[in-house]
C-alpha cells in the first residue's frame, strides 16, 4: 500500500521498500536514501544528466491503470495495484521520481546489464592500476569489483592512445584510461563557464581533447581531476607523489577568500600532499579553486619562520614573551589584527588590545572576485573580527575614500589591494604609537613606510619572513592554518571550523598560546577559548556546547547588515544590496 | 597426601663396577664418530637453499635490464612491520622506458624491521620484489642495515620474466592498432 505523501513529496518503491522523496529526485538519489547503491560514472549531482555511461540501469515500473477509465487495475494475487514493469532497463540518473514509481535494482537482468556495461568499459581500459594515481579512489576499480564479472574474456589487443597529454598547466590526460563519461566537459561548460573540452572522433577512437589553440587553464581546472571517475585526468602537482590510501584526511577551510570553501587536506606523516574540495551544498557545492589547492606549499616554504628572535638574535619563547610584555607595558601600543586569524585568535587579539588599552586595526585585502568561489575580500575571516568585537566597522580599503566604494588602487600585490592602516600610520607620524604588535600581518605591504616602521618597536607573530619580520624587535613564529584548529566566519556569516592536519615545525608556537600569554588570559587552546567565547560573545553561544555541524553554523548577521561589505555575488552568496534589490 | 617411603633397589655387582655404563656411553660416542655429519662448516660451507625460501627481500630487473618496480607502494602498504619506505618518481617521457611512466626515486627496506614474511613479494603486481636466497644480513650500524635502492638491485640482480608486459605495451604503441 502506498502511503499518502506530503504535497511536495512523492512515494516511490525501491526494491520493495517505500520512501517519500521530493518530486523530481532521480532514481540514484532516491535509492541512496534507502541505502541501495546504484552504480554510476557519468552522473554527478551538481552537473546536468547526460546518461552516457549506462551503468545506472534499473528496472522501472508504474502502477497500472485502466486506459479508458483511469481506474487502478488490481492484482488479484496480492490484492494490491498491479505494477506494469517496463521490459527493458532504464537509466537511473534520468528516471525522476513520480507518484508510485517502482524501481528494482537487484534483479538478474540488472546484474547482467551491469556486468555487460563493465565488460565494455574495461575492454580498452589499460591495466595501469599499479602506476595510476586514481587507484584506491577509482570508481572503475570499485565497481568492477562490486558489479563486474570478475574475469576478462577479451583476448584481442587493447586500443592504444596517447598516455601523456597536457590539457592545461595543471591537468594531465591519459587517453587510454578515459571512459568518456563527459563529466569534465560538462563541468567546464556549466560550472567553470570555460567550454574548452570536447570529444572528437568516433567509436573506440573517441578522444577527449581541448579546442584547438586553447588550454584547460581556468582557475577551476583541477575540479575536473576530482570528478574524473577514473585516472584519465590527473593533477600534475599530485601526479606520482603518493598513493591515496596512505593519506590522512583532515577537514579544513580554504583561506584565500571570504567564500570559505570547505576542503579536505590530505597528509601523510606531517607532510601535506594535496587539498581537495569537501561537499557543502550551502557554500561551495563540490568545487574549489585551483589557487586554493596550492596553499599547502607555504607550509614548507623556504621563508618559513622557525626561530624566535629578539632584536635579530635567537632567543627562547619565555624571553621573547617577557620582552614583548615589557614593550606592551610601556604604553603607546597599537594592535594590528588579521582577517586571516581564526575567530579564537581574533578574540584573544581583542583581549590583548583591551589589556594594553590599545586600539585595534585590521588589514584589509580587496581584489577581484570571480563570481564563483573567490570573493573580492581576500581575508577569510573579516566577519569573525566583527563577531568577536575586535572591530566595530570594516577596515578601510586601501586607496578608497570609503570602504566598499571602488577607486584606484594605491598598492597592488597580485592584484590585491592591501591596506587599512592609514589611521595607524597617522598616529605613528604623530608619535602617539611606540609599539605595534602585528598578528601575522606585513605592515609594509599594508601601507606603512620603512620610516614609520623605524619609529616603532614591532612585535611580530607570523609564519613567514617579510619586511615586517625583518624590522621587528620581537619575532615569534606561529602556525599556518594547516597546523592548528580553529574557525572562520565566511561571507554568509557561516561559522566553519578547520582542524589541525599536520604538526607545526619546530620553533613555531601556536598563535593562541602566544596571544593568551601576552593578553594574560588563562585559555590557551581552542577548547578553552571557545568556552570563553561562548560565555562572552552572544552570537557564539553555541560554539562550545553544540557540536558544530560539518556544513557550518549560520550566525545571525543582522547587527552587521548595514556594513558595506566588499563582496560581489558568488556561488550561494548574494550581497545584501543585491538581495534587497530583488525583494 | 601421605608419603610412601620406597625401598631403593640394591645395585648388582656389574652396576657397582660401572664398566657396562661406560661401555654403553662409549658405544654412542663411537657411533657418532663414524656416522655422516649433520652439521656444516659454516661459513665456508653453505646450506642448499630449498625452492620457495624466503631470504632477504630484493628488487629485480627483467632480462632487458629494465627495473621492474613501478613504485605502486603496495608492498609498503602491506608490510606488517612497516620496513619498506618508497619515494615514488616519474620516468622522463623520452627515456627508453618512458612508457612505464613511474619508477621509485628511492626504495628503502629496513632489515632491522623486516620479518621475512614475504607479503611484499606476494602483493607485488609487477613481480619486482623477490625474497631470494640470501639469509644473512650483517652490519655494524643501523644505517648499514637499511637497504637502499642501489643495494636492493645489487642484491636482486636479474630474474627471468614470463610476461614482458611493458615490452608488449611498447610494441603495441609502436606497431599495434593505428590511431588516426
Amino acid at each position: 500500500m502506498i502511503a499518502p505523501a506530503k504535497p511536495d513529496l512523492v512515494t516511490v518503491n525501491i526494491d520493495g521498500r517505500e520512501i517519500a522523496v521530493p518530486k523530481g529526485t532521480n532514481a540514484i538519489e532516491a535509492a541512496r536514501l534507502v541505502g541501495v547503491d546504484v552504480p554510476y560514472y557519468c552522473y554527478h549531482s551538481k552537473l546536468s544528466v547526460v546518461g552516457n555511461c549506462r551503468m545506472c540501469l534499473i528496472e522501472m515500473g508504474l502502477p497500472a491503470v485502466d486506459p479508458a477509465t483511469k481506474a487502478p487495475i488490481m492484482d488479484p494475487a496480492t490484492g494490491k495495484q498491479k505494477i506494469n514493469w517496463i521490459p527493458r532497463p532504464q537509466i537511473g540518473c534520468a528516471t525522476n521520481a513520480s507518484p508510485g514509481l517502482h524501481i528494482r535494482t537487484q534483479t538478474p537482468q540488472i546484474k547482467d546489464c551491469r556486468e555487460g556495461v563493465m565488460e565494455f568499459l574495461l575492454v580498452n581500459h589499460p591495466l595501469d592500476c599499479p602506476i595510476c594515481d586514481q587507484a584506491g579512489e577509482c570508481k572503475l576499480q570499485e565497481q568492477s569489483t562490486g558489479y563486474g564479472r570478475g574475469y576478462s574474456r577479451y583476448i584481442e589487443q587493447k586500443n592504444v592512445k596517447p598516455k601523456r597529454t597536457q590539457l592545461g598547466p595543471r591537468v594531465m590526460l591519459d587517453d587510454e584510461r578515459c571512459i568518456l563519461c563527459s563529466r569534465c566537459i560538462r563541468f567546464s561548460k556549466e560550472i567553470a563557464k570555460d567550454d574548452v573540452l570536447g570529444f572528437i572522433d568516433r567509436g573506440s577512437y573517441s578522444t577527449l581533447t581541448c579546442y584547438p589553440g586553447k588550454q584547460l587553464s581556468n582557475n577551476y581546472s583541477l575540479n575536473t581531476v576530482d570528478i574524473c571517475p577514473v585516472g584519465a585526468l590527473t593533477s600534475t602537482d599530485f601526479r606520482f607523489k603518493m598513493r591515496v590510501w596512505f593519506l590522512k584526511q583532515t577537514n579544513s577551510i580554504d583561506t584565500e577568500s571570504s567564500v570559505g570553501a570547505n576542503t579536505v587536506v590530505w597528509s601523510r606523516e606531517g607532510q601535506i600532499y594535496r587539498i581537495t574540495p569537501r561537499q557543502n551544498d550551502a557554500v561551495n557545492d563540490t568545487w574549489m579553486a585551483d589557487s586554493g589547492r596550492e596553499l599547502y606549499k607555504t607550509v614548507r616554504a623556504s621563508d618559513r619562520l622557525t626561530a624566535i628572535k629578539i632584536g635579530g638574535g635567537d632567543s627562547t619563547l619565555e624571553m621573547a614573551l617577557k620582552t614583548a610584555a615589557d614593550l606592551l607595558k610601556s604604553g603607546g601600543v597599537a594592535v594590528v589584527g588579521s582577517g586571516r586569524s581564526s575567530v579564537e585568535e581574533q578574540f584573544l587579539t581583542k583581549k590583548l588590545a583591551n589589556a594594553c588599552k590599545a586600539s585595534a586595526f585590521l588589514v584589509s585585502r580587496v581584489g577581484e572576485g570571480d563570481k564563483l568561489l573567490i570573493s573580492a575580500d581576500k581575508n577569510p575571516n573579516v566577519r569573525g573580527a566583527l563577531v568577536v568585537g575586535l572591530l566595530s566597522e570594516l577596515p578601510r580599503v586601501a586607496g578608497l575614500a570609503e570602504p566598499g566604494r571602488p577607486g584606484s588602487a594605491t598598492r597592488a600585490t597580485n592584484d590585491v589591494r592591501t591596506g587599512g592602516l592609514e589611521s595607524l600610520a597617522a598616529a605613528i607620524d604623530a608619535g602617539q604609537i611606540k609599539t605595534v604588535i602585528s598578528v601575522g600581518e606585513d605592515l609594509t605591504a599594508a601601507g606603512l613606510s620603512a620610516v614609520q616602521l623605524g619609529k616603532i618597536a614591532i612585535i611580530y607573530l607570523g609564519t613567514h619572513a617579510n619586511a615586517t619580520s625583518a624590522a621587528a624587535r620581537v619575532v615569534i613564529p606561529t602556525l599556518t592554518v594547516f597546523e592548528k584548529s580553529g574557525s572562520f566566519v565566511n561571507q554568509q556569516f557561516r561559522l566553519q571550523t578547520f582542524a589541525k592536519a599536520v604538526p607545526g615545525p619546530q620553533g613555531a608556537t601556536d598563535d593562541l598560546v602566544v596571544l593568551a600569554k601576552l593578553a594574560q588570559v588563562a585559555a590557551a587552546d581552542v577548547t578553552a577559548v571557545r568556552a570563553l567565547l561562548a560565555a562572552e560573545v552572544p552570537a557564539l553561544v553555541t560554539i562550545a556546547t553544540a557540536k558544530l555541524p560539518e556544513t557550518g553554523l549560520l550566525l545571525d548577521a543582522t547587527p552587521w547588515a548595514a556594513l558595506p561589505f566588499v563582496e560581489g555575488e558568488t556561488l550561494h552568496y548574494k550581497p545584501a544590496a543585491m538581495l534587497a534589490a530583488t525583494t | 597426601m601421605a608419603i610412601v617411603p620406597l625401598e631403593r633397589k640394591p645395585l648388582t655387582f656389574a652396576e657397582r663396577t660401572y664398566v657396562p655404563q661406560i661401555l654403553a656411553g662409549l658405544r654412542t660416542t663411537w657411533q657418532h664418530l663414524v656416522k655422516p655429519k649433520q652439521t656444516l662448516e659454516y661459513p665456508e660451507q653453505r646450506p642448499a637453499i630449498p625452492p620457495g625460501y624466503r631470504g632477504v627481500p630484493t628488487l629485480v630487473m627483467d632480462p632487458n635490464g629494465r627495473e621492474k618496480c613501478v613504485s605502486c607502494q603496495l608492498c609498503e602498504f602491506v608490510c606488517p612491520p612497516k620496513a619498506i619506505r618508497i619515494t615514488p618518481g616519474e620516468i622522463a617521457p623520452d627515456a627508453p622506458t618512458g612508457h612505464v611512466e613511474k619508477a621509485p626515486k628511492e626504495f628503502e627496506i629496513d632489515m632491522l624491521r623486516c620479518i621475512y614474511c614475504g607479503m611484499c613479494e606476494e602483493v607485488c603486481p609487477e613481480e619486482a620484489i623477490v625474497l631470494q636466497n640470501q639469509f644473512s644480513m650483517t652490519g655494524y650500524t643501523r644505517e648499514e642495515m637499511v637497504n637502499n635502492k642501489a643495494r636492493l638491485y645489487e642484491l636482486g640482480g636479474t630474474l627471468p620474466d614470463s610476461h614482458f608486459k611493458w615490452d608488449k605495451k611498447k610494441t603495441a604503441e609502436e606497431h599495434g592498432n593505428d590511431r588516426h
